[in-house]
């Protein structure tokens, strides 16, 4: 335990003392405030005129939900950015040495670099809860779905973290990591658009795989256990494998 | 202290590492010797815990690194041919990270940075970022991060790469300051390293031990002939002719490649002295003498003689003046081995 701090703890200020981190949260911050934006001026809208005509307005519904169905999309693609370098970097300078002749297990390695680059994550996540305090402020949309939106959307990070893990551990090159990376995180989103055309026996397969599909009931408020098994078995599959590449890696040299 | 045992290592039809036994006991300083690519790097990556072995046992400290790799690599200190610095730390956090994850105690943990980096003379650069330091530096930065930990044993993979000679000559200080407490492994291509600083030798070629012992057995038992360097000046373009029948001459070579340097390796019969004939020869000559001193046959004859497939007996090649290798210039300076 105290192997895997101190290596989530070197993995964190690694990001924090070169440029990543902030280039990582600021690229998410950006696109981030114009949805905000966009979806609340909308909402705000929309309440000027319901006040006239009537109808229901929820903000938890109509601003935070699809907020952070857009939020994740962006993650998506910032995801590869935190995690393309985590092994591929060590194995590059040979620092790799450093961990794998110390008295650490692999497994400690590999949840020391998770837990690190999940904390980049969480790091970037908790910019976001100003906005979340503003429509507080303004508003008062109900907190426990809110709860459940971010609690979905830690666990599809690290389900991302996970898989991008086990990517960089198969190469010494961080871009050939990022770009791998990204392709199968696009599909991992992409696949579940498959959903509507494939018919009745492939479509709910395709929607299963379907990264993203799995945060749509946590954005509305619903904490569903088949989402956050899957988004945990999808976590421990991706370290799993980690742990055979690095092993494998040792035995070819 | 560290025990291997027909270590063999194969990377798919390559075998790096050949059936090498060896045994280092404890306080011992070890050199491991031998051309690029012979196995050095592996063989000690795999006392490290870095790979297994393909076939073949290896205990450090008393534990088996495949059974027990954890205690085994508690109780060693490693330095890769590569210091393994992470560029964005500073030197004081890269130790400190160190320490945490081989398990120095965290009340300690300060004094024991504060005190290595003393040790390898990098604390004037504790909160420089390890990217930023010079070749030197980086090398004792790894070398204090191998210490950290106060280990049994000390494997250093040519931890004077790359160093200016003074460096060197530091390094080996405190290299050899530390045998008696630690068990240290050192590989390395420089020779003289190791007739300096080793008090045994495995010399290792194509994945296979060639030889194991004192540097200076190494250099008796090897040695066919007995060697003198004449320079002599005014000498004519037949000098090497003159020299040669002197009685008792077996062989005349230049020393210096530079054409009319006047200097000379002579080689004798074994036990045969030849100083007074050959001054004498040189002086009725005319000649002025302005150097006759002994040489020893030097650990670089030696190893050449090991590891190329020369007869043994054979004349061992003349000194390697010429060699191209230019990362050795400050090594072989000292390389020339003056006879007692």
């Amino acid at each position: 335990m105290r192997n895997i701090m101190a290596i989530a703890n070197k993995e964190l200020r690694s990001y924090f003392s070169s440029p990543i981190a902030y280039i990582i949260i600021g690229f998410f911050l950006l696109p981030f405030g114009v949805f905000f934006y966009l979806y609340l001026t909308a909402f705000v809208r929309q309440s000027l005129q319901s006040a006239q005509f009537g109808g229901a307005m929820n903000i938890n519904q109509q601003v935070i939900r699809y907020v952070l169905q857009n939020a994740s999309v962006i993650i998506l693609f910032i995801m590869p950015m935190i995690t393309m370098r985590t092994y591929s970097e060590e194995k590059r300078s040979g620092t790799i040495e450093l961990l794998l002749t110390s008295p650490v297990t692999d497994l400690e390695i590999i949840l020391g670099k998770f837990f690190g680059a999940l904390g980049l994550y969480l790091a970037m996540l908790a910019v976001t809860l100003p906005y979340m305090g503003i429509l507080f402020y303004y508003g008062n949309p109900e907190w426990r779905p809110l709860i459940a939106a971010y609690l979905g959307l830690v666990l599809m990070g690290g389900a991302f973290v996970s898989l991008g893990l086990l990517i960089s551990s198969t190469t010494n090159n961080q871009i050939v990591a990022g770009i791998v990376s990204f392709v199968v995180f696009l599909l991992l989103w992409i696949v579940g658009w498959f959903a509507d055309s494939a018919g009745p026996t492939i479509g709910p397969i395709t929607s299963w795989l379907s990264i993203t599909e799995h945060f749509d009931d946590f954005s509305k408020g619903i904490i569903d256990t088949k989402h956050v098994l899957y988004y945990l078995s999808l976590i421990t599959f991706g370290l799993f494998l980690t742990a055979k590449s690095v092993d494998t890696e040792r035995w070819r040299g | 202290m560290i025990e291997v045992q027909h270590l063999t290592k194969r990377y798919g039809r390559v075998t790096a590492v050949d059936d090498v036994s060896f045994r280092v006991e404890p306080g011992e300083i070890l050199g491991f010797l031998g051309p690029n690519g012979a196995g050095k790097t592996t063989t000690m990556r795999i006392l490290t815990g870095y790979m297994p072995a393909s076939e073949g046992r290896a205990t450090v400290a008393g534990y088996d690194v495949f059974s027990h790799p954890i205690e085994a690599k508690a109780r060693t200190g490693y330095l890769p041919e590569t210091p393994p610095l992470y560029p964005d730390m500073t030197v004081r956090e890269y130790l400190d990270f160190v320490a945490r994850i081989k398990r120095v105690p965290s009340g300690e943990r300060k004094a024991r940075v504060d005190a290595v980096m003393k040790r390898t003379r990098v604390d004037d650069m504790a909160s420089r970022a390890c990217g930023k330091l010079s070749k030197g530096y980086k090398q004792r930065v790894g070398l204090a991060q191998a210490l950290i930990h106060n280990p049994e044993v000390l494997i250093l993979d040519e931890p004077t790469a790359g160093l200016d000679p003074k460096q060197i000559i530091e390094t080996r200080d405190l290299i050899r300051s530390l045998a008696g407490d630690h068990t240290i492994v050192l590989s390395t291509h420089i020779l003289p390293e190791v007739s300096q600083t080793c008090q045994r030798v495995v010399i290792i070629n194509k994945g296979r031990v060639v030889a194991v012992d004192t540097p200076d057995n190494l250099i008796a038992r090897l040695a066919g002939s007995e060697t003198l360097y004449v320079q002599v000046d005014a000498a004519g373009a037949d000098a090497a002719a003159a020299l040669a029948l002197v009685p008792g001459v077996t062989r005349v070579a230049a020393a210096d490649m530079r054409p009319g340097s006047g200097a000379f390796e002579v080689q004798s019969e074994r036990g045969r002295d030849i100083r007074r004939e050959l001054s004498r020869e040189i002086v009725t000559r005319g000649w002025g003498l302005l150097e006759l001193r002994p040489m020893r046959i030097s650990l670089e004859e030696v190893f050449l003689q090991v590891t190329t497939e020369e007869t043994p007996g054979e004349p061992a090649p003349a000194r390697p003046g010429g060699e191209p290798a230019s990362d050795q210039g400050a090594a072989r300076v000292e390389g020339e081995v003056p006879g007692a």
